[in-house]
């Protein structure tokens, strides 16, 4: 089996006075899709924003690729090849879909290929291009902060919660969208409370619980294991959504 | 995939014309002032001159906000300090057209444009280099801390105006305008200062140039996203922070070279100016909306119009007007005339 691709080791994190991950470990393989779910306040998103330097881990190790990224800062991180979809989509309202595509692109202006593979997936970026995406629908808002995410190839992609608050619609077109993705290799990690979508895409799942990793398995395990969703979270994950 | 909406909801049941009203409503703001000012003057030929004067005033307000703005916007920084480039780009402007007073003597009009230009840079240079170490030693430490920043920036202000006592002495320092920008030109009732045209035109060309910079350009593209989201643009792979002290340099810089208008303006300089037009400054920012180059552009103006109409109608209603006008623009936006969006 080769080396994961990103390793969390023991990792803490503190905001303010709060000690909100208390030594958190996992491991996530190069070229599938881990899915990190939990209970709302696990720290699911402490983790995502620590992993991109949004947050300073206090202590233990983050390692990307074989390099230790702990102590590096956000822009360091997203140059390492690390894409991220914050819980809030993060789209610059006050400016045009493209032009918030063109940010994304950091190598330079977007590739046609690419660009075409992405509207052939998101229709709805292409027929708004030139509109500010402050005017779009929260459904294309997330399309695009995924598009964004996916404008160049990156080693690996860290998404936080794409379905919130999302029509089952444009939920089907992200599950059909993250799917293509996969094709490609690229390597994804994946907070999600929607059970449908984490069974639909899942390769591996890690689940949290107040600051800590209490399962790591495949998500084809823990959705066949009833007994194990009601034990680590609660519910079962057909409620869990 | 649903079918998607043509724009977002709650625009939707609008008729398109009311839409593009609202949109356009602060552009109108200018030619409205402009209009109800023209029978209160009841003179066309005054109204022409009070109004060029409003726009002159307005566009030399607008070059010492801009950079604050975006300070403001980019960095949630607040600035008290800004008036202290204004005044030190007045005093090295006045220093550098003394120095070169041998043009400034009856001449040519490209003699005495050529004094002027190279007192400008020098401000704007000055200005400028003093803006990274303002930003390293006076403003870094204090990311994020409003209240500190507003302490500290005072202080630099105070500092900054100490050492203009040092430097050039206590004394206001007369300012003349070369002979080429004196006068008026007259279009038959009309008398148009050539000051105020030549002040028009340079703040035109720096709005148009800023305005080019931020719409069609990366760097542009990327301060307009740090003003909404800087995070993001971070998570997306850039040094916002270099971004920062970029703009922060530019907008010193600019306050500089408004500084050298508004002397010229005035014909005197004195280490107190800055700090007298930042409450101007500080009610341009505030309307147009903090972050947003086209709301400053926009507020200037109206606060250089509000300025002349209501000095030259209830003089003694002047001082008050823009405070005035301030409430009235925030009781209808209270976001400001064009609101960045942020997160």
């Amino acid at each position: 089996m080769s080396e994961p691709l990103l390793t969390l080791d023991g990792v803490h994190t503190h905001i303010g006075h709060y000690h909100i991950l208390q030594g958190v470990d996992f491991s996530v393989p190069r070229g599938g899709l881990t899915m990190l779910i939990g209970r709302n306040g696990a720290g699911k998103t402490t983790t995502m924003r620590t992993i991109m330097g949004l947050w300073r881990a206090s202590r233990g190790a983050i390692t990307l690729d074989g390099r230790d990224i702990t102590g590096l800062a956000t822009p360091d991180i997203a140059q390492a090849n690390v894409a991220y979809v914050p819980e809030d989509m993060g789209i610059f309202s006050d400016l045009t879909v493209r032009e918030n595509m063109i940010l994304a692109a950091r190598d330079g202006e977007p590739k046609d290929d690419r660009l075409r593979w992405i509207f052939r997936l998101f229709p709805a970026l292409e027929k708004f291009w030139s509109l500010e995406a402050g005017a779009l629908s929260g459904g294309q808002k997330q399309m695009l902060a995924i598009a964004r995410a996916m404008i160049e190839p990156r080693k690996l992609l860290l998404v936080d919660e794409p379905t919130k608050g999302l029509a089952p619609a444009i939920v089907g077109a992200l599950i059909e969208a993250f799917g293509e993705l996969k094709k490609t290799d690229t390597t994804i990690l994946l907070v999600e409370q929607n059970f449908h979508f984490a069974r639909a895409l899942g390769d591996d799942v890690v689940v949290m619980d107040d600051g800590r990793i209490v399962h790591r398995g495949l998500m084809a395990d823990l959705a066949a294991d009833e007994e194990l969703q009601q034990n680590l979270l609660g519910l079962s994950l057909e409620m869990h959504q | 995939m649903s079918p998607v909406p043509e724009r977002s909801a709650g625009t939707g049941l609008s008729h398109p014309l009311v839409e593009r009203l609202r949109a356009a409503a602060p552009i109108l703001t200018v030619p409205v002032l402009m209009l109800l000012a023209l029978p209160a003057t009841g003179d066309p030929s005054a109204w022409v001159t009070l109004t060029l004067a409003g726009l002159a005033m307005g566009m030399m307000i607008f070059v010492m906000a801009s950079g604050l703005t975006l300070v403001f916007g980019l960095m949630d920084v607040l600035n008290f300090g800004h008036g202290a480039f204004v005044s030190i780009g007045a005093f090295v402007g006045a220093s550098v057209m003394l120095w070169l007073s041998g043009l400034l003597d009856p001449g040519g009009v490209t003699l005495h444009l050529a004094a002027i230009l190279p007192a400008m840079i020098a401000a704007m240079v000055v200005t400028g280099a003093l803006g990274v170490g303002f930003e390293k030693i006076i403003i870094r430490p204090v990311y994020g801390q409003h209240l500190k920043q507003i302490l500290i920036t005072m202080g630099g202000l105070i500092v900054a105006e100490q050492l203009i006592y040092v430097f050039w002495g206590p004394d206001e320092i007369p300012l003349p305008r070369p002979d080429a920008l004196r006068g008026a030109l007259v279009f038959g009732d009309v008398a148009v200062e050539k000051y105020r045209l030549f002040a028009v035109v340079l703040g035109l060309a720096i709005f148009l140039a800023m305005h080019l910079l931020l719409a069609r350009t990366k760097i542009g593209l990327l301060i307009r996203a740090g003003v909404e989201n800087g995070e993001m643009v971070e998570a997306l792979g850039y040094r916002i922070k270099r971004l920062f002290v970029g703009v922060f340099v530019v907008g010193s810089a600019l306050a500089g070279l408004g500084g050298v208008m508004w002397g010229l303006y005035q014909e005197v300089i004195t280490a107190q100016m800055g700090m007298e037009i930042m409450v101007l400054v500080f009610i341009v920012v505030i309307i147009g909306g903090l972050g947003s180059v086209e709301g400053c552009f926009l507020g200037a103006l109206l606060v250089g119009l509000m300025a002349n109409y209501t000095g030259f109608l209830v003089p003694k209603l002047a001082l008050g007007s823009n405070i005035f006008l301030m409430v009235l623009i925030l009781m209808w936006r209270p976001q400001g005339l064009i609101p960045v969006a942020k997160r």
